[in-house]
């Protein structure tokens, strides 16, 4: 579950990105974040990852208000939530297998449970077999993939995704969807930010349409 | 259920503990191979921290030597009374044994002139010209002993001397230990110094040390920022890093012990030598326990620290604005 109430939020350099928002997300629940770049698409992504906090309202993600949670607890609560990037954000120096597993690693599981689940994770996104490859030796589609592997090797109940097909052909990014829609279907909240608009409308999921910091379009439930 | 099982198997304590124990175990190696993959760098920096190291640790060493022979002197403090020339053998005898009686001397010694022309011709190596004099020239001389308690006192000491040269029949009292004072008061001054220079150096290990992680960790931010987004404590992040420190300090150490016990070593020789000329044998001091001790284990305290520092500040980076 995710509520907005009344968030708004201000950068020091660029003024209002977030103007006062509000909305909810069932628990289970997979949605689409669209609008123009510099609508505010990101920074609401960023609120819910707990990378910024708002300068005004309150996130409330699983039922705990993202204000109120210490210091200590950050890197607890950011281990259930899975973040995609556009760019994927992996180590240009270690293995595809050492990338997924980094999540793991820094909660410090024991060396075969990681083992386990990274070559599950890497199952899932079909790239078992370059487990020992660097990342630069990989196609985008597939560093793509080795980004949302390692953004679900955790088990999130969580997963945010920032523009995860923004670089891909019409096939690859289809390709994504269904596997952002398998993740879906085990019952993991998805919030996917995308200016995509063709590829979303071919989808019944909720929309959340964005302009200049305000919630325009809400297109419900289909 | 089954999953929930399962997870409660994965952390019992023990297995927590050992996940715990070989996640240090494989962080403190990881860095030690981090270090011995950028040898030259490595190389440079622990140098400079087993000199700053080395500095103290030897002005402590050279310190403690000086002590030791300057300890042999303090036994020799000695407070001679010189009687006025010619007094008459009984009046000398007597007022040896008025002070013989005082409770702050341990000894007093009657040097008759004939005596002390003897014992100059002895320690000279001239009794052949001594024997040409036509007369004796020496006054009698009474040689004090000042109780231990009194020798380890300068300022007591002095007045005893100003109140003896008071004495009838004495013509001059003599301490023969001002000079070793001076030298005593040389060497706290010496130890001071040590001290002083302990605190500087220490202050530029943490430095050298912060820097260099500093820019380790500036070279490896987005790792860093990358493992705080997945759900890394600051703790984890810390780690590594704070293992490259205390690898700094540690190695920084041994090179200081090696290059003292070096320095002792080359020094020993020729100080020998000198002990030789003097009719004594002296053998140099090495590191004793408690300095060992505080540059094997103050060196990485110190990398440790300046690795806390180093890496804060990036942390704070990491957390949401």
């Amino acid at each position: 579950m995710i509520r907005f109430d009344h968030v708004t939020k201000r950068y020091p350099e660029r003024g209002e990105a977030l103007h006062d928002l509000s909305f909810e997300l069932d628990s289970g629940e997979m949605a689409f974040l669209t609008g123009r770049s510099g609508a505010g698409k990101s920074t609401l992504l960023k609120l819910v990852g707990l990378l910024e906090r708002p300068t005004r309202g309150s996130v409330m993600v699983n039922g705990r208000d993202l204000g109120t949670l210490s210091r200590r607890k950050i890197p607890y609560y950011r281990r259930e939530v899975g973040i995609i990037f556009q760019d994927h954000h992996l180590l240009p120096d270690r293995s595809v297998f050492d990338n997924v597993a980094l999540p793991l690693v820094v909660s410090r599981m024991g060396r075969p449970e990681i083992a386990r689940r990274v070559r599950a994770a890497l199952d899932q996104v079909g790239l078992l077999d370059k487990e020992r490859v660097l990342p630069a030796s990989l196609s985008g589609g597939e560093q793509q993939r080795v980004g949302i592997a390692r953004a679900v090797v955790g088990r999130p109940s969580v997963i945010l995704a920032d523009e995860p097909t923004g670089n891909l052909d019409p096939d690859l990014a289809r390709e994504i969807m269904q596997l952002f829609r398998r993740f879906h279907q085990v019952g993991v909240t998805l919030l996917i930010a995308t200016h995509d608009v063709a590829l979303i409308t071919a989808m019944p999921y909720r929309t959340l349409t964005l302009d200049q910091g305000r919630l325009v379009i809400d297109s419900g439930i289909w | 259920m089954a999953g929930r099982h399962r997870r409660n198997a994965m952390h019992r304590p023990g297995t927590a503990i050992r996940v715990w124990l070989s996640h240090h175990g494989r962080s403190a190696l990881a860095s030690l191979g981090d270090l011995a993959r950028a040898p030259l760098a490595t190389v440079m920096t622990v140098a400079v921290v087993g000199i700053a190291l080395a500095l103290p640790a030897g002005l402590h060493l050279a310190t403690r030597n000086l002590s030791v022979v300057a300890q042999g002197w303090q036994e020799d403090t000695a407070l001679s009374l010189f009687l006025t020339p010619n007094l008459d053998s009984a009046k000398a005898k007597a007022l040896a044994e008025q002070l013989g009686r005082r409770p702050d001397l341990a000894g007093v010694r009657l040097i008759t002139p004939a005596e002390g022309l003897a014992e100059l011709g002895e320690a000279s190596g001239l009794a052949g010209a001594v024997g040409l004099l036509a007369e004796n020239p020496l006054p009698t001389v009474l040689a004090l002993e000042p109780t231990p308690a009194l020798a380890a006192d300068p300022t007591a000491l002095e007045a005893l001397r100003d109140t003896l040269a008071t004495f009838p029949n004495v013509a001059d009292a003599r301490l023969d230990t001002a000079w070793v004072q001076r030298v005593h008061a040389l060497l706290d001054l010496g130890a001071s110094a040590a001290l002083m220079l302990a605190a500087l150096l220490a202050m530029a290990v943490l430095l050298v040390v912060g820097n260099t992680l500093r820019l380790e960790v500036a070279h490896r931010r987005r790792e860093v920022e990358l493992m705080a987004l997945v759900g890394a404590t600051h703790a984890f992040v810390r780690r590594p890093f704070l293992y490259a420190g205390a690898w700094y300090g540690l190695l920084g150490g041994f090179v200081a012990v090696i290059i003292v016990t070096l320095g002792v070593a080359l020094v020993q020789s020729p100080v020998s030598r000198l002990a030789n000329l003097y009719g004594t044998e002296f053998r140099l001091a090495w590191l004793d326990a408690t300095a060992l001790l505080a540059l094997l284990v103050g060196g990485p305290l110190l990398g440790l620290i300046g690795a806390w520092l180093a890496v804060g500040r990036h942390l704070a980076a990491c957390e949401p604005r």
